[in-house]
């Protein structure tokens, strides 16, 4: 991989108690890339996603985000999360604003944009995601599916450098997951540096340069979706898989 | 019966000692109830355990014990000030342990995932307290914190024994004019009443103003 790396984690460690979620994870994701991350529930994939802006706090390692290691906490990781967007599994819409408030509440309270102006590109990234037509709605009156175009283009409305996506057609009904996965692949297809915690292995297949498998806690295996579906190294991973794929 | 219309001044500068009494305390309560609030939610710890000492304190101490403690011992200090003032800090202090709990119950409420959205898309601690957390805890915060500004509505008469001028002390004035202390409860609690029911107006109305949003 040549590409200059944006996300790098070295040797990172976690414990809730004495439960070792994350052990010893190395793994850098370069500029433009997409990254899916796989594994069993448990196994600590949705744990790393959300140390990368530092939801999670880590005990041990170092986390580089263009080339810059992560604030502590204060001004700076503010500044930083502003520069990485996140998609959650619950969506997390802002229950008391509707559509536009919520896409243009960060860019005007965090960027220092013009209410007008941030309307506008709100439109606009609304416009892409399919939600014109609803954008003065609250998020209690949209589907799922339409609830997470809506939390993407929220994350899109700050120009992130790299979006995390945590399980985010988990929580969806079979008929809205596509309509997500869409605007995922679109996004990927653009360039979009992203991580991926998500069961839909048809997403991985399609749009991911690397697959990273988990388990455990561990980083098991880390490579081209073409190998590892078809060509596993690990036990582990190729128990994962025909237990997912074989249906 | 003819108790209120022979001494509606005496009535009346009473009932506006208690009604100032309240506003003010309310404010200092609700303004350092919202200070104390943000305090014990707050990522550094200092601000938790002053918060939660706060909190403490000011909820375990009987008011008249701190009326004491507020009348006599900051002069001791050389702090030297209206009674009327004291009674104020007083109250506001007391009370802004309730209004802080009441909030943070609020807080609590709110989903967590609500403020990892905020900060991940990078507000400040006060910017997704003040955006996001609060306007949605501040829904279901109105009708304790009215029943907590009625509390301190009806307090207020404490400081009547602190010679500070408020609507039960005037029973005393009355009463050595020989009239009959009946009548005189009547109309004192009347006129608490007037002031609670205010309060519950008000709260009912920003209930069925702010409870739409959703």
């Amino acid at each position: 991989m040549a590409v200059d790396p944006l996300i790098e984690l070295h040797g990172v460690n976690k414990w809730y108690g004495d439960l070792h979620v994350l052990q010893n994870i190395d793994l850098t994701v370069g500029k433009g890339e997409v990254v899916v991350v796989v594994g069993p529930s448990g196994s600590g994939k949705s744990t790393l996603c959300r140390t990368i802006n530092r939801l999670e706090t880590i005990q041990s390692g170092a986390i580089r985000l263009d080339g810059r290691p992560l604030p502590e906490e204060g001004r700076a990781l503010a500044r930083l999360r502003a520069d990485v967007g996140m998609v959650f599994q619950s969506f997390n819409l802002f229950a008391h604003k509707t559509v536009l408030q919520n896409v243009s509440l960060a860019p005007v309270k965090v960027r220092g944009r013009r209410r007008d102006q941030a309307d506008t590109r709100s439109m606009e990234l609304l416009d892409r995601v399919g939600l014109a037509s609803h954008v003065s709605k609250y998020p209690a009156q949209l589907s799922g599916g339409q609830q997470q175009r809506v939390a993407i283009a929220r994350a899109l409305a700050m120009d992130p450098k790299a979006l995390l996506f945590d399980e985010p057609t988990s929580a969806l009904d079979p008929e809205m997951i596509n309509e997500v996965l869409e605007v995922m692949r679109r996004l990927a297809r653009d360039g979009m540096t992203m991580v991926v915690v998500t069961h839909e292995m048809g997403f991985a297949r399609a749009s991911a340069n690397r697959v990273v498998f988990m388990a455990d806690g561990r980083l098991v295996e880390d490579r081209t979706p073409e190998e590892f579906f078809t060509n596993p190294r690990s036990d582990r991973a190729k128990d994962f898989l025909s237990k997912i794929l074989k249906h | 019966m003819n108790v209120l219309t022979d001494n509606i001044s005496v009535f009346a500068e009473g009932f506006l000692g208690t009604v100032e009494l309240t506003v003010y305390s309310s404010l200092l309560a609700l303004a350092l109830g919202f200070v104390m609030a943000s305090f014990r939610v707050a990522p550094v710890r200092s601000l938790r355990v002053f918060g939660t000492a706060w909190v403490a304190v000011l909820r375990n101490t009987p008011l008249t014990l701190l009326f004491f403690a507020v009348l006599l011992g900051l002069p001791r200090f050389g702090l030297v000030l209206p009674f009327t003032v004291f009674a104020v800090l007083a109250l506001g202090c007391y009370t802004s342990a309730f209004i802080c709990e009441a909030l943070r119950s609020g807080i609590n409420t709110v989903p967590t995932g609500q403020g990892e959205a905020a900060r991940s898309l990078g507000m400040s601690f006060g910017q997704t307290l003040s955006h996001v957390v609060l306007p949605q805890a501040f829904r279901t915060v109105i009708p304790p914190v009215g029943s907590i500004l009625i509390a301190l509505a009806k307090n207020s008469a404490i400081a009547g024994a602190f010679s500070v001028t408020e609507l039960l002390g005037t029973y005393r004035t009355l009463s050595e004019l020989g009239y009959n202390i009946v009548w005189t409860f009547l109309w004192i609690a009347v006129g608490y009443l007037v002031v609670t029911g205010v309060i519950s107006a008000v709260f009912n109305v920003l209930e069925r103003r702010w409870g739409i949003a959703r």
